[in-house]
């Protein structure tokens, strides 16, 4: 009812081309984002920043990167949390041994070390796809797992193994607390979020599209594979080493070699599955859904007067993200940006379906 | 330039078996130790190619790419395991291979006929549902500890070849048991495949699906049977595994490492599996005992593991000169 477009026209290209063109969607994520940057401050605890907020914004940049490559370039990657290693420990090389550095500079050079390494490791994918570059992507993780566990440099030769990070700070701005963290990692998503929505509307995304919907085709049509596939990569993994760096510096703190092991990008996987692949809200509904599931199963149980133990609802967490993964696979590819998409269609026509 | 296609694969062989020889040639090495070494990289290479078994089996028969051989692996342990304590262990197996065909029942039904036609990138990923599924629902009911299996052969090892080497060489009883297990099922399931009739429709079905099918072969069963058959490998290998080391949550991604070796041997072939598997198994365990020290004193690295990404690489490489593996056949997509 309210979800109307009638009487919108557009009568300029600017007007027809611009990045939402209904205007309710325009005023919903503008209001969304005055919520997220002016309400969320006064509303919110600290434990929900560190627990639920932060780590689901970071997580958003990673999935998007991840989402660019398999969703809309189509070549499958089970190794991106490597990426995202890269991303952090290039941050924390650059401030122990650059410090002058500015945060905001330290993040772009993190990104694009992360880039140049998914690039070499991208390389395969010009020779083979499918399932065989699931298992190069695996080598990426197990290679890079082990690099930052056995090559004292990157750690700075501490001890155990471990980095740890000091509060970083922009422009004599000291990003220390919770909140502070919280603002200013809103602010790169929401940036990084716009670039990747013009990227895949634009000559890259398109490019990126039809390699995915078939190669042989875009070839025909005058893409270059190489070109595609590896711009593909390369981007993707900026994001996720922009999303380690913040994950790094700003939800973890310090942390162990194995950080950003497998798991990690199994849990990068499942959200651009059940968040919708192909689609950047996607990697936003996934990054929320994964993040809040787990302390959903903490909490619920809990509450109802039946508490699991913590090996129980780490199973039954297993047990709900594979049905998940299978359920969404079968009844919904496209995830939970598609059921959006769906609600959307039904309330332009709502209450009068024809 | 044109350099032939046999050039790199030979010459990533010639390294390979370079790599081999060279810590005999440089005569640092006691041969008895080599041969020790070689002999523990075959054994993990037994193991290998049992998970890889699985996937090839599945994927021969189904086109589908079987992530979740190694949650099947560890699954049929842990019910093995489980089982194994209110009966005898051959009763728990029994038990365990009827679990294993319902499971196969219940992922051709819920997952594999809602998915037909799919592309290939969907279908790994429902695996990896699979996979993670199977994970929690085998830890909630067996249980999440470590679990023995007893299979009742002695413990202590073998010295053998005496009179050879100085000293002898050390083997484990339970690691010849595993190898002779391993032989007996690769022929079992070389006649299997061969001279019954589902075995033959099994070969039909992964000749051609839609040929397969328009001579009467009923492709959900097939599936089924397949993926029984692959369940029972995992039993196979998950009591071994098992037995060697205990049934543990690690079993599920050691097996990971399948992965790599069906690239080596080939998608499609089970004798790739068998040979891809003792070339990373004794690869991987060569480069970790004669590699990993040089490196270390080196690179002045925080200490070895290589063998956590060694079989990895090395299938990246074969990737590049030799995609389609070992005894795959040249059907691959190519970009």
């Amino acid at each position: 009812m309210f979800f109307r477009e009638n009487g919108q026209f557009k009568s300029t290209y600017r007007a027809d081309m611009q990045l939402l063109p209904i205007a309710q969607d325009r005023y919903f994520v503008l209001a969304l984002v005055a919520f997220a940057f002016f309400a969320v401050p006064l509303l919110v605890s600290d434990y929900l920043y560190l627990s639920i907020i932060n780590p689901f914004l970071i997580l958003t940049l990673a999935a998007i990167g991840l989402n660019l490559l398999v969703g809309y370039c189509g070549q499958i990657s089970i190794g991106h949390a490597a990426f995202m290693a890269w991303g952090a420990y290039a941050a924390y090389n650059l401030v122990q041994r650059v410090p002058m550095l500015n945060f905001l500079v330290v993040l772009v050079l993190a990104g694009l070390v992360a880039a140049l390494v998914g690039m070499f490791f991208g390389i395969p994918s010009l020779r083979i796809k499918g399932l065989y570059l699931a298992v190069a992507t695996l080598a990426a993780q197990f290679f890079t797992d082990w690099i930052f566990a056995r090559v004292k440099w990157f750690t700075n030769y501490s001890s155990s193994g471990s980095v740890s990070t000091a509060p970083v700070q922009i422009f004599g701005w000291t990003i220390g607390t919770p909140r502070d963290k919280y603002l200013f990692v809103l602010g790169v998503v929401i940036v990084f979020t716009l670039v990747a929505r013009n990227l895949v509307r634009g000559h890259l995304g398109r490019a990126w599209m039809a390699t995915r919907d078939m190669d042989v085709a875009a070839e025909v049509i005058g893409i270059r594979p190489v070109y595609a596939k590896l711009t593909a990569f390369g981007v993707s993994s900026f994001y996720c080493g922009v999303a380690g760096a913040l994950w790094g510096f700003f939800h973890l703190g310090s942390w162990e070699p194995l950080a950003f092991n497998l798991n990690l990008s199994f849990d990068l996987l499942f959200m651009i599955i059940i968040g919708g692949m192909g689609s950047i809200l996607g990697s936003y509904l996934g990054a929320a859904f994964i993040v809040a599931l787990p302390i959903a199963l903490n909490q619920i149980p809990e509450k109802l007067g039946v508490p699991l133990s913590t090996a129980m609802a780490s199973n039954v967490e297993f047990m709900i993200f594979g049905s998940l993964i299978v359920l969404f696979l079968v009844l919904e590819p496209h995830g939970l940006a598609r059921l959006w998409a769906i609600g959307k269609e039904k309330l332009r026509l709502w209450p009068f379906p024809h | 330039m044109n350099i032939p296609r046999y050039v790199p694969v030979a010459a990533l062989s010639a390294l390979l078996a370079a790599g081999l020889i060279a810590p005999l040639a440089t005569g640092e090495t006691a041969p008895g130790f080599w041969v020790e070494v070689l002999i523990g990289g075959l054994m993990t290479g037994v193991l290998y190619s049992l998970v890889a078994l699985g996937f090839v089996l599945i994927f021969k028969a189904s086109g589908v790419f079987n992530f979740a051989q190694g949650a099947m692996v560890l699954f049929a342990a842990l019910a093995v395991a489980r089982l194994a304590e209110r009966m005898p262990v051959w009763a728990a197996v029994i038990g365990a291979v009827v679990i294993m065909i319902a499971l196969a029942f219940a992922v051709e039904r819920l997952v594999l006929r809602p998915l037909v036609n799919q592309d290939a990138v969907a279908l790994l990923m429902a695996t990896l549902g699979i996979t993670f599924f199977l994970n929690g629902f085998g830890q909630s009911i067996w249980g999440s500890d470590i679990y023995e299996i007893n299979l009742g052969i002695p413990r202590e090892p073998m010295m053998v070849l005496g009179n050879v080497f100085e000293g002898g060489v050390l083997v484990n009883r339970d690691d010849i048991a595993a190898a002779i297990t391993a032989v007996l099922l690769v022929g079992a399931l070389a006649v299997f495949f061969r001279r019954t009739a589902t075995g033959r429709a099994l070969r039909a079905v992964a000749d051609d699906h839609q040929a397969a099918q328009s001579i009467g072969i009923p492709l959900d069963r097939i599936w089924v049977i397949v993926w029984s058959v692959a369940g029972v490998v995992a039993i196979v290998g998950g009591v071994i595994w098992g037995g060697k080391l205990g049934v543990q949550f690690s079993i599920s991604q050691v097996a990971l490492k399948a992965l790599p070796v069906v690239i080596l041997g080939g998608f499609e072939s089970v004798p790739g599996a068998i040979v891809g598997g003792l070339i990373i198994g004794v690869g991987e365990k060569m480069a970790e005992v004669f590699l990993a020290p040089p490196l270390i004193k080196a690179f002045d690295l925080a200490g070895g593991g290589i063998e956590n990404w060694f079989a990895y690489v090395l299938a990246l490489l074969f990737l590049l000169v030799r995609p389609e593996g070992l005894f795959g056949e040249r059907r691959i997509d190519r970009v």
